[in-house]
């Protein structure tokens, strides 16, 4: 059975064009299509209708002490209102999700990957015995991104503009109680508005009158994502990938490594404090390519006698850049920025530049300008 | 006048005289792509049976090969879509044309669906 977004008819008045992603029918693009969403994004601001991902809460004695058995974060230095974008490990290290997990109270809130959130609940229902996990999917979900965002809601409740990216409050929108947080997927600043399925048609057409705001799609959702560098689970990390491979170590807090305060005690810890000391085999890298045809995923990475060192996972030609853009992992001698590569597509070998990531910068907005963070 | 008939993989072909006929794919057919970013074009004087696949048509979305409903050898190819791609989108039965083929068996032309067919059969897909 294919499941609907409470903002499906709506969808289907802007003459979207539907297609099924993760059990969901879901918007591709609107009448303009994707580039022109894409390049609206990057310049206004965009409504993305997101509410195919899974919500959830974790409540019980103490959530973040259960959650960081299945996490590799310090979620009890998780200030109240902050998020933290996460993994959720398996016993090998691999990723079993990429997550949202934000400190509301005394509750913490996760946001799942649609395709993952059946797994992810019934993972951690099964390890968290002390938790109480409470799907909610009562609640519609939307992302409104680009630089005239925090100018568009604002106008909508004053204070929004406390908030800072990777935080998150409640506040009345529209006579609508909803949580918003300034986080999304595409690079650019933003927020996204988690509100009872019931009032998300009110919200979603109110926003959408605002002079600045269009509607888009998921295609313009990937391919904004892939500018800045964001990875996609299911086609650029899976189980198989650790998040040290997929380059998001990042996300693995410092007192739950192998020296840390509360080093370890997460599932796959040895596999990962493994390859934190002594690095990976294969390496998650961007890549410029010289040639007109974007390489996609599956896309073989090659030296110049074909012998193939990686394989592309995402690729496209980037609407801001105007050149083919990949992601994709390559084996670590060759992972470097500058290095040049080639890849195959349709039997014939194009040069790249291996390089880092985003392809685009990220403009999200912290009240105080942070030191580059790594 | 000229005429065109339809496959059923969405593509036009138009009798431009003589044997020469041009090809296309449909709006419906652009419609189902989105936004094309890059078409992999054949050259001039490459020969294809009905069935190869003559071009790939990268649409933000995924590639799509094109198999050509006609047999025979390519002569002319609208070099415009190798850096406006996006002309197939805009007027995918005008100025977005792939190529011209000179047949070599102008029964497969007959063979195709007649403009009103190719309209029921798309009808019938929505």
């Amino acid at each position: 059975m294919t499941l609907r977004s409470p903002l499906h008819d709506l969808h289907i008045e802007l003459g979207a064009r539907m297609g099924s992603f993760a059990g969901y029918e879901m918007p591709l693009w609107y009448a303009e299509k994707t580039l022109a969403e894409h390049r609206h994004t990057r310049s206004e601001a965009s409504l993305f209708d997101i509410s195919h991902m899974g919500q959830a809460s974790i409540g019980g004695d103490n959530p973040a002490r259960s959650l960081e058995r299945l996490v590799p974060s310090d979620l009890a230095a998780l200030d109240d209102n902050k998020m933290h974008y996460c993994c959720l490990t398996n016993e090998r290290g691999g990723i079993i999700d990429d997550l949202i997990i934000a400190h509301l109270g005394r509750d913490y809130f996760v946001v799942l990957n649609a395709a993952r959130k059946v797994r992810d609940l019934e993972h951690l229902r099964c390890h968290l015995d002390d938790a109480v996990v409470i799907e909610h999917d009562e609640n519609a979900l939307v992302a409104l991104q680009g630089p005239m965002a925090l100018k568009v809601l604002s106008r909508f409740h004053p204070k929004i503009c406390d908030l800072e990216f990777m935080t998150i409050s409640d506040f009345e929108i529209d006579s609508v109680p909803c949580f918003v947080s300034r986080s999304g997927y595409t690079g650019e600043d933003g927020f996204e508005i988690s509100m009872p399925a019931k009032s998300a048609m009110k919200l979603a057409r109110a926003l959408l009158e605002e002079p600045e705001v269009k509607p888009a799609g998921l295609g313009a959702r990937d391919s904004l994502r892939l500018e800045a560098g964001l990875r996609l689970y299911g086609q650029d990390m899976n189980e198989d990938t650790t998040p040290v491979e997929a380059g998001i170590q990042w996300t693995i807090s410092k007192s739950r490594r192998a020296n840390g305060a509360r080093g370890g005690g997460f599932l796959g810890q040895d596999v990962i404090f493994e390859q934190l000391a002594n690095g990976v085999e294969r390496r998650f890298v961007g890549l410029r390519i010289n040639s007109n045809a974007p390489a996609r995923n599956g896309t073989k990475i090659c030296l110049e006698n074909e012998t193939q060192i990686g394989t592309v996972t995402s690729g496209l030609i980037s609407p801001t850049l105007k050149t083919p853009i990949a992601m994709g992992y390559i084996d670590r001698g060759y992972a470097k920025s500058g290095e040049s590569v080639y890849v195959s597509i349709r039997g014939k070998m194009f040069p790249a530049v291996v390089g880092r990531l985003p392809f685009v910068p990220h403009r999200y907005h912290y009240h105080v300008k942070l030191q580059s963070q790594t | 006048m000229s005429e065109t008939r339809y496959s059923q993989d969405h593509e036009w072909v138009r009798n431009e005289g003589g044997d020469i006929v041009s090809i296309g794919i449909t709006d419906y057919a652009q419609q189902e792509l989105g936004d094309i970013v890059f078409i992999d074009l054949p050259s001039e004087g490459d020969e294809f049976d009905a069935g190869e696949e003559i071009a790939v048509i990268e649409s933000v979305k995924a590639a799509e090969g094109l198999k050509t409903p006609i047999s025979g050898e390519v002569i002319e190819v609208n070099v415009k879509l190798e850096v406006s791609p996006e002309t197939v989108n805009d007027s995918p039965e005008g100025d977005g044309w792939f190529c011209t083929i000179l047949m070599i068996e102008p029964s497969e032309f007959k063979d195709l669906m007649s403009e009103d067919d190719y309209k029921q059969f798309v009808s019938g897909l929505q």
